[in-house]
């Protein structure tokens, strides 16, 4: 029984990160319809802005703040340089662009960073601390903690802010939105920032929770959240923040009680069973609503 | 108010529209029929911004809009309430009126042209916080013109707003048309109803294939012999 527990908090932990990563999947799906595979790299790049904000001395809530800001940046200027001149091409021209920036933020961290994994600066040095018979590490708080409060922001953005209002009806029909004076480009540009900054809190936490970086670290996580978000429901906001907890449970409940090397197949096999049931994804619309 | 001239609009290969000129005059209502195809939406959602013309201009109160972005076009004063209704089917009654309002800052201005659409469609104001996609056709059409005047247009561009209504509801429809060009509005009507639309429109132009091949006061046009024929079943 507390084996199990421990492996619910050690899920949820990575959960968060998977949740946060998936967001920006769901986000960007659910605007323009595109999978921006580039994504996981975003949260790379995340993780290296933590990890050189924190040799550079600085506190921990600016280092968050910071490797938010700078994918956010990126993001945006990916979205401006490479997928808006398509916008009106076919998806796959989208897609195709999309897969060439995920290998060049790959293959330009190699270069620029080698490919060596780094270890990551430990910030919170404190012990782990005993719940009943569960071990608690700060690190694990802080992420679900981080991810939480970001979750909660987000919710309330999208609900209740004009620009979320007109995100939501982006997303029903651009053209529609268009029609009330949106300025598509602006809100497409916002869903990119977004994105991007919660998958850059991502690879900080990360780097918190499990302490190694490298240049190709995004590809799997970015998979991972990517399965996240379709299993959720694509386009779903909270699909992929249910999507990404329960990757990262069914993850660490496989690695704690069957095997670590069955882990990624036990997963992936499940959630291909949730979506033989539900093909749409657990919160997914079952048809697009046009008129 | 509006004047259009030779405008071309394709889709690829597809001519939508082979050089069409007509224009609205402020405070009037002009009617634009015509068949299955013949180019209306296109019309107006070129005019919206949607689409750019090939050649030809749109000049709306001296102001070459054709190469205007929507949400622009929007702030010039010109909203449309599309074919088909096009309402945000998840989001509620209220916000689809806000999102009407996207470009206004006047928050006391959006919350009195709220009630100013509730008293033209009271039905509206019983069900705001329904969500849209929840109301009948009926009612979505009355949210579609009611979020079209959130954003207090000096023209509005109505597209075949009586399209799939009871008969009943259409006169309601058309008689709160009229009241809102009353109150102020220019208006420009797409239908393929046409007894209705002449009946309450003071010029009329009617398109066929991408061509204006008519046009003349409302009055005129429902006592040609062409029209009657081709539009007014005889
Ligand atoms: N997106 C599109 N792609 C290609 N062709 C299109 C597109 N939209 C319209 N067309 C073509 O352009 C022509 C004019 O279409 P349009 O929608 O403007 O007609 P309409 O007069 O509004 O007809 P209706 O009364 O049926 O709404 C038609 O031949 C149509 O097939
Ligand atoms: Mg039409």
């Amino acid at each position: 029984m507390s084996e199990f527990l421990q492996q619910i908090i050690n899920g949820l932990s990575l959960g968060s990160i998977y949740a946060l990563i998936a967001l920006g999947y769901t986000m960007v799906y659910g605007i323009i319809q595109l999978i921006n595979f580039a994504h996981g790299d975003i949260y790379m790049v995340g993780a290296f802005t933590g990890y050189f904000a924190i040799l550079a001395g600085l506190p921990f809530p600016l280092v968050l703040l910071l490797a938010m800001v700078c994918p956010a940046i990126l993001g945006m200027f990916i979205e401006r340089v490479a997928y808006r001149p398509l916008r009106y091409s076919p998806r796959i021209t989208a897609l195709i662009t999309a897969i060439g920036i995920s290998l060049f933020l790959e293959n330009l961290g190699i270069l620029v960073l080698s490919p060596d994994p780094r270890p990551f600066p430990q910030v919170f040095t404190n012990p782990p601390f005993q719940l009943g018979q569960v071990t608690v590490s700060i690190p694990q708080v802080l992420t679900f903690g981080v991810a939480l409060a970001l979750m909660v922001g987000l919710t309330f953005f999208i609900r209740y802010t004009k620009t979320g209002k007109a995100m939501r009806a982006l997303a029903q029909d651009l053209e529609a939105a268009q029609l009330m004076g949106v300025n598509v480009d602006s809100i497409i540009s916002v869903t990119f920032m977004i994105g991007s900054a919660l998958a850059g809190a991502a690879g900080v936490m990360v780097g918190i929770l499990i302490p190694r970086i490298e240049p190709l670290m995004g590809i799997m996580p970015g998979l991972k959240a990517f399965v996240a978000a379709v299993v959720g429901g694509i386009g779903s906001i909270p699909g992929a923040m249910l999507g990404g907890m329960l990757m990262g449970l069914v993850e660490t409940l496989t690695t704690g009680f069957i095997s670590s090397t069955w882990r990624d197949a036990i997963a992936f096999g499940l959630l291909i069973v949730i979506l033989l049931f539900k093909p749409s994804g657990i919160l997914g619309k079952n048809v697009r609503e046009k008129v | 108010m509006l004047e259009i001239k030779e405008m071309r609009v394709a889709y690829g290969a597809i001519k939508a529209l082979k050089g069409i000129s007509f224009s609205v005059n402020a405070g009037e209502i002009v009617t634009l029929i015509g068949a299955n195809g013949a180019g209306k939406s296109t019309t107006l959602k070129t005019i919206s911004g949607l689409l750019r013309p090939q050649s030809g201009s749109i000049i709306f109160e001296g102001r070459e809009i054709s190469t205007a972005p929507s949400y622009e076009i929007v702030s010039l004063g010109i909203s449309q309430v599309p074919e088909g209704r096009r309402i945000f089917p998840r989001q509620s009654v209220l916000e689809n009126l806000e999102l009407g309002a996207y470009q206004r800052k006047d928050y006391k201005g959006i919350k009195e042209d709220i009630q100013q659409v509730f008293s033209y469609f009271p039905r509206l104001a019983e069900r705001q916080n329904q969500l849209a996609g929840t109301l009948s056709g009926g009612e979505q059409q009355m949210l579609a013109i009611g979020r079209g005047l959130m954003s207090r247009p000096k023209l509005m561009l109505l597209d075949e707003p009586s399209m799939g209504l009871a008969p009943l509801l259409v006169q309601d429809i058309f008689r709160i048309i009229k009241e809102i060009n009353a109150n102020g509005a220019t208006i420009l009507l797409v239908e393929q109803n046409a007894n209705m639309a002449l009946s309450i429109a003071k010029k009329a132009y009617v398109l066929e294939t991408g061509k204006i091949v008519l046009s003349g006061s409302a009055e005129e046009l429902s006592r040609n012999e062409q029209v009657r024929k081709a539009y007014l079943g005889g």
